[in-house]
């Protein structure tokens, strides 16, 4: 199992911020299908530039395996300040 | 700590006078003080989302960042989040050093890095209704000047 947190736009385009999915084989690119699958434009929003992925509250990239109750969030571009 | 995620208002002109007190060997303070642009009443300017537990973190290596490039004494980012209303601090950035131009530098690349690299999400009310701001043109290009 694993927790999603969306954040952002991805979480008005999604309409929920956090979620439990669970990925078979538990990696992070099998999770991001999962939630891909739910609607055309959280997909389109996953794939858009800049998205970036954490697991663990550590920024990933590539398709890291997932442990056992991984927090992985899906972050659109950041803009603070 | 270096970094702090203010929920409520804060005023920055005590945050400076904190940060100035009993240094010795310090010549040099800089601060930036970012502000929530709108109309007078018009409630609201913006809001900013944060993943708590993972944005301080962040910032926190982006100051990290600031101190190996820069001689700095000290270093402190307070930056709020949630609903900001119009005239109101968003960010202030402090820099101390023992000579100017490190502190004036050094608070320049951190608010450049907190624009575009550190873990908000600023969404706009207007008359038109809110909208998701994300970095633009100009601000990748005042991140490159650090590259």
């Amino acid at each position: 199992m694993a927790r999603v947190l969306l954040f952002g736009r991805l979480a008005d385009v999604a309409g929920w911020r956090e979620r439990t999915f669970d990925p078979t084989p538990p990696r992070l690119s099998t999770l991001r299908s999962q939630v891909a699958s739910q609607s055309a434009e959280l997909a389109a929003a996953l794939a858009g530039a800049g998205v970036l992925a954490a697991v663990d509250r550590a920024l990933v990239r590539g398709d890291p395996a997932l442990g056992s109750g991984a927090e992985v969030a899906f972050m659109p571009p950041m803009s603070g300040g | 700590m270096n970094v702090r995620l203010a929920v409520e208002p804060f005023d920055p002109g005590v945050e400076l006078s904190a940060f100035c007190e009993n240094r010795a060997s310090t010549g040099a303070v800089a601060s930036f003080i970012g502000i929530a642009r709108g109309e007078p009443g018009q409630g609201a300017a913006l809001e900013l989302e944060a993943y708590l537990g993972f944005t301080e973190v962040e910032i926190e290596n982006i100051v990290e960042g600031a101190r190996l490039r820069f001689a700095l004494h000290d270093v402190r980012v307070v930056h709020r989040i949630g609903k900001i209303g119009v005239g109101e601090a968003i960010v202030l950035v402090m820099t101390a050093s023992a000579h100017r131009r490190a502190a004036l530098e050094a608070c320049d690349f951190l608010i450049d890095y907190l624009k575009s690299k550190a873990p908000f999400w600023k969404r706009e009310f207007s008359p038109s209704g809110p909208r998701w701001v994300e970095p633009t043109v100009q601000d990748f290009a005042d991140l490159s000047r650090w590259n």
